[in-house]
């Protein structure tokens, strides 16, 4: 089966600013695709170009196996867009535009319509200038929904909705999965993504600096793990993977690479274990150290990522 | 949301409201570094300028009293420049540049007022300005008082600029004074029309046609009497501009209406803005349909529908424009033609054969030049849309870069055509009717407009061109058009050197009414524009969008 996107070695310069310099990006056929990085990453950039609004200086870029650049109106009629500022025109009705849009790509599922909009809340009577930026992105996001498409790419389409329609846009984007469309989302939201994505990629100064399924990422990761144990731990210290290792008297904090946990728990048993909490690596953790700069920074990420899960703000399905 | 608010707590603690003032103003004048500048440097010099051109042509004391009585006697001229009040250089400067001069002056004032004022509101600029320490009165203020810097910089320019070059200087501040306050005048108006619309096309059109309105019923008054003492001139600000009498024993008084009129306009804008929230209108949006017309399928319905109400509106004007231009056309065969020079301007002008067909051309060849500026803003709506981010999302649908520019080009070539058919039809239907003939004069009235259409053709070329190879110079079009229209308009009484002459190429058409017209100058045209349009669809797309 062709994949949905498959992008190799993307490169693209705006004056002496490389914003993607060698970006990779593989999205299979039906599968929901995180696509994450800091602001400023290229994020928006690599969308451009699979859209053919930009075109790229070097490397490959192929989406449902056909260039986003040549192919731009045929492939148009198979996309869905929400860019991530929706700017409408101010004296057209949201209604005008949603269906303005669904005319443009392949067509328009009315009945699908009308149920986005009730759905979303959206007065479709209104015009451009008076809808709110939450009420601008629900004219794009219904206008895509409802559209007859084979795949959807999404940039942070959620960034001004309330909790309510966040809730609405993943039912959406769940519904989208199991009709077997593809969908490439760009996103901040950590608890979206988590949600929704199987695959994610993450990109830093455009290029890719880690894809994989959500449990492949973590397993890159280090668990935090804190326990009291019966008596003085013993060769802790000397374990592979093992850092930030805090022994007081019988407590012991530490952090360990997720790939090496078993032989610390061993270790830990073996001085009997009275009590023990270990923190799953958090979604905000891994991000954290893709975004920060090298790889110094994954301390200070992990100790930011303890108190976000300790507030129980991501935790994993 | 609601668009009522309390007058009671709006109007609380008078210099809070206008706190931030100083800062908004500096932002501004930070903003308009190179407009206002250019507008106060361009306009001051035409009229400093003109002054000198007119010691060339009538180097005696005798030709200048010819050309003032000529000039006065005549109607239509007197519409079109209003009277002349004194034979001296200065007079004769402030008549044919004055009233001009002050109408743009307006039209700098209400730009920068509404730039500042409600284009901040309608972009969400001004929401994070008046989350900060800015008053309620603030950004009205502020724009106001960068008006009035443009206004004082060209009262001053026009002031100093003629008493260096020997005028009076008593007649040269009040023509200063006169330009300068037909400007605030102007700015006051805009205040207004900003609290009154949502959009800042809007609030510009509306202050645009009281402009217009202020020239028409100048125009009108100055037609029905020779002193402008006429009603319909004293009720127009382009009337008090001429009454001001700059060289011509000034009437100082007449500054107070300048005034009055700015204090009344600002003060009715300050209550406005206190009555309403901040991106609030009092003309609201109201609601659309629900589902979009069958019309609107594609990027030629989504062009003609933001495109159709400014067409709509030049449509207007260029009808009652040419209605007004025919009514006066028939009294220009009354002016004296004793005067070689003037007959020598009118026929540099416009035409070859007889004063009235030549007036017919000069108005024809002014109508063609204002068309110019309908083509360049229906052009650069393409680059508004791409770098409004609304283009963006029309592209990502299954829409080539050639359809989505096709609807856009189309009304602008078109409705170049037809906004200049129907200002020849207005002509030609108003001057038939004063005549008592219009069958003959119909037909060339109306060819001697659409003639103009492959000069204009031409330069929205050239603006396709500049979009789709030099985006970000795009709006480098106004420049070349402005240009065109200043050859145009001062050329031919500058006594421009041929080669200057030919760069607008409204300078290439044949004069008509009266004279000849061959084929060659409308091929060459038109190839032009096919080069301009080819080449600037084929960069168009190549290039980013964006």
């Amino acid at each position: 089966m062709t994949k949905a996107i498959s992008v190799s070695g993307l490169r693209k310069a705006f004056g002496r600013t490389h914003a993607l310099d060698g970006l990779d990006l593989d999205v299979e056929t039906g599968e929901v695709h995180g696509f994450l990085g800091p602001n400023g990453a290229g994020k928006s950039t690599t969308l451009r170009v699979l859209l053919g609004l930009l075109r790229a200086d070097g490397g490959a870029a192929r989406l449902m196996g056909r260039d986003p650049w040549h192919d731009a109106v045929s492939l148009h009629r198979r996309i869905a867009y929400v860019p991530g500022d929706v700017t409408l025109w101010r004296n057209l009705s949201g209604g005008e535009v949603i269906d303005l849009y669904g005319r443009l790509r392949g067509g328009l599922d009315t009945a699908r319509r009308d149920s986005l909009l009730e759905r979303f809340e959206l007065d479709p009577t209104k015009k451009g200038r008076t809808y709110s930026k939450g009420n601008r992105q629900k004219v794009a996001l219904v206008a895509a929904f409802a559209s007859d498409v084979d795949l959807l790419i999404l940039d942070e389409p959620t960034s001004g909705l309330d909790p309510l329609m966040e809730e609405v846009f993943q039912d959406c984007v769940e519904e989208e999965r199991d009709r077997g469309r593809t969908v490439l989302l760009s996103s901040h939201v950590l608890s979206e993504v988590e949600a929704l994505c199987d695959r994610v990629s993450i990109i830093r100064n455009g290029r890719t600096v880690e894809s994989g399924s959500l449990a492949d990422l973590r397993h890159l990761t280090r668990t935090s793990v804190a326990a009291e144990l019966a008596g003085a731990p013993d060769g802790l210290s000397g374990l592979p993977g093992v850092h930030d290792l805090d022994v007081q008297g019988h407590r012991v904090r530490l952090q360990v690479d997720t790939d090496k946990l078993d032989a610390v728990l061993r270790s830990l048993s073996a001085s009997g274990v009275r009590s023990l909490t270990s923190t799953p690596p958090t979604l905000e953790e891994l991000f954290l150290r893709h975004y920060q700069d090298g790889g110094h920074a994954a301390q200070g990420a992990a100790s930011t990522a303890a108190a976000a899960s300790a507030s129980g703000k991501a935790t994993l399905r | 949301m609601t668009a009522v608010t309390l007058p009671a707590t709006a109007r609380t603690g008078g210099s809070r409201d206008l706190a931030g003032t100083g800062t908004l103003l500096r932002l501004a004048l930070r903003r308009d570094r190179l407009m206002i500048p250019a507008w106060v440097v361009v306009l001051g010099l035409t009229v400093v300028s003109m002054g000198s051109t007119l010691e060339k042509l009538y180097d005696t004391a005798a030709k200048r009293a010819e050309v003032a009585a000529s000039m006065t006697g005549n109607g239509s001229l007197r519409a079109l420049y209003g009277p002349v009040f004194s034979d001296s250089l200065g007079g004769l400067t402030a008549w044919r540049i004055g009233g001009i001069a002050a109408l743009l002056a307006g039209v700098m004032s209400l730009l920068i007022v509404v730039r500042h004022t409600r284009e901040e509101e309608e972009t969400g600029r001004q929401e994070l300005l008046s989350a900060a320490m800015v008053g309620r009165r603030a950004p009205l203020t502020a724009a106001l008082l960068a008006a009035l810097v443009a206004d004082a910089a060209l009262a001053l320019l026009i002031t100093a600029g003629l008493a260096a070059s020997g005028h009076p200087a008593a007649g040269a501040l009040a023509l200063g004074l006169a330009v300068g306050g037909t400007g605030l005048v102007f700015a006051g108006v805009a205040a207004i029309t900003a609290q009154l619309t949502e959009s800042a096309r809007a609030a510009k059109g509306l202050a645009g046609a009281v402009l217009g309105a202020a020239f028409v019923l100048r125009a009108a008054g100055d037609t029905a009497t020779e002193d402008a003492s006429s009603p319909l001139t004293w009720a127009s600000p382009a009337g008090w501009a001429e009454n001001l009498r700059a060289f011509a024993g000034e009437r100082w008084w007449v500054l107070l209406l300048f005034l009055a009129a700015t204090a009344g306009t600002v003060t009715a804008a300050y209550a406005l803005t206190a009555r309403r929230d901040l991106g609030m209108s009092f003309l609201p949006a109201r609601p659309g349909p629900a589902r979009a017309p069958a019309s609107l399928s594609g990027p030629t319905g989504l062009a003609w529908r933001l495109q159709r109400t400014t067409l709509f509106g030049w449509s207007a004007g260029f009808l009652l424009a040419g209605a007004v231009f025919g009514g006066i056309t028939d009294g220009a065969s009354d002016l004296v033609g004793d005067n070689e020079q003037t007959r020598e301007i009118f026929e540099r002008m416009g035409g070859h054969q007889g004063l009235t067909d030549a007036f017919v051309a000069a108005l024809t060849g002014m109508l063609g030049m204002v068309a110019a500026l309908y083509a360049a803003g229906a052009v650069l709506r393409l680059r508004g849309e791409e770098t409004g981010d609304r283009a963006e999302p029309v592209l990502a649908g299954a829409v080539g870069r050639l359809r989505w520019a096709a609807g856009h080009l189309a009304i602008a070539f078109l409705g170049t055509a037809l906004i200049l058919l129907l200002g020849g039809l207005g002509l030609g239907l108003t001057y038939g009717l004063t005549v008592g003939d219009i069958g003959g004069r119909l037909g060339p009235a109306v060819g001697a407009a659409l003639a103009q259409t492959p000069a204009v053709w031409a330069l929205t070329g050239l603006a396709v061109l500049l979009v789709g190879a030099l985006p970000k110079a795009a709006a480098a079009t106004w420049a070349v058009v402005g240009g065109c229209l200043g050859i145009g308009w001062v050329g031919p009484a500058a006594q421009l050197p041929q080669w200057a002459m030919n760069l607008s190429p409204f300078s290439h058409l044949p004069k008509l009414p009266g004279g000849e017209a061959t084929a060659a100058p409308f091929l060459w045209l038109l190839a032009l524009t096919a080069v301009f349009v080819a080449a600037g669809l084929t960069a168009l797309r190549r290039r980013d969008i964006g």
